[in-house]
């Protein structure tokens, strides 16, 4: 039985101060310079939501070859790992504007929930990866009948 | 033998309304990168969640329009949220020596690639001297 746990209070009240000195899905939600050196932003940024048995995760991920993400799962942690090519331009070439940055990410998420680390799944499309995990079943809701005598 | 760049329309913020459609939608301003080739120019930009069939690229009177209407739903109850999408839209006007009418769009991993190859008179020619 969960209760009130101190440590993911405290957690969570980590997360909202970062937040708010971030300005997190505030400021920026739009700003769309990926790893690029003018904007020091994690990357990927992730979106997390959740239904009763599952917990999805969507990652954005352009210009990231869906083969050579790495994605690993430890307890109630997620890790996405990979690179994004450099956009060299080669011999020759005229650099009239460089915005896209590049380079190796990792970045760790902390899940809400205990999840089932056998069901999981990731799939990617137009640059965007969505991560689905079953939670655990001791972490899913339970209804509980009540008989009357 | 640069074409002189490219000029954007518009201004410099991440976030733009357009006034020249009067439209209270936010839009992204996608980031681009842009090489010139002998061959042509390259445009790269980053166009996460916009998908194939929504993407509109179109060259008119010299503007080269960018836009592509995104839509972006979780199943569930969003539990946190970093990102944001809507409709990307970037214009930039492309110079005359551009040949418009053979440019190609790729779209790949959010990733979309500009080719607009210049026009035979732009290129660079070498021209032989003949020791006579």
């Amino acid at each position: 039985m969960a209760g009130w746990d101190v440590f993911r209070e405290l957690d969570n009240l980590r997360r909202e101060i970062n937040e708010a000195f971030r300005g997190a899905g505030v400021s920026h939600p739009l700003a769309t310079a990926f790893l690029s050196p003018a904007v020091t932003r994690r990357f990927p940024l992730v979106n997390f939501s959740e239904d009763e048995g599952n917990v999805y995760v969507d990652a954005l991920l352009p210009g990231v070859d869906p083969g050579e993400i790495d994605l690993s799962v430890l307890r109630n942690t997620i890790t996405i790992s990979g690179e994004r090519k450099p956009f060299e331009p080669k011999e020759g070439q005229i650099v009239h504007r460089s915005e896209l940055g590049s380079g190796t990410f990792s970045r760790t998420l902390e899940l809400p929930v205990d999840i089932d680390p056998d069901r999981i799944s990731a799939e990617s499309r137009n640059g965007i990866m969505r991560i689905r995990l079953a939670k655990a079943e001791h972490a899913k809701p339970k209804k509980i009948e009540i008989k009357l005598s | 033998m640069a074409v002189n760049g490219l000029n954007e329309q518009g201004s410099d913020k991440n976030l733009q309304t357009r006034e020249d459609t009067r439209s209270s939608e936010k839009y992204i301003k996608p980031a681009v990168n842009i090489v010139e080739t002998d061959e042509g120019l390259i445009l790269t930009a980053d166009v996460p969640g916009a998908a194939k069939e929504s993407l509109a690229v179109s060259v008119e009177k010299g503007i080269l329009t960018i836009n592509a209407q995104v839509s972006h739903d979780m199943p569930g109850q969003p539990v946190y949220t970093e990102f944001q999408l809507a409709s990307y839209y970037r214009q930039f006007s492309i110079p005359e020596t551009l040949d418009q009418q053979r440019a190609r769009a790729d779209l790949a991993n959010g990733i979309l690639t500009l080719q607009i190859p210049k026009a035979e008179a732009a290129k660079p020619r070498k021209i032989e001297v003949k020791v006579g």
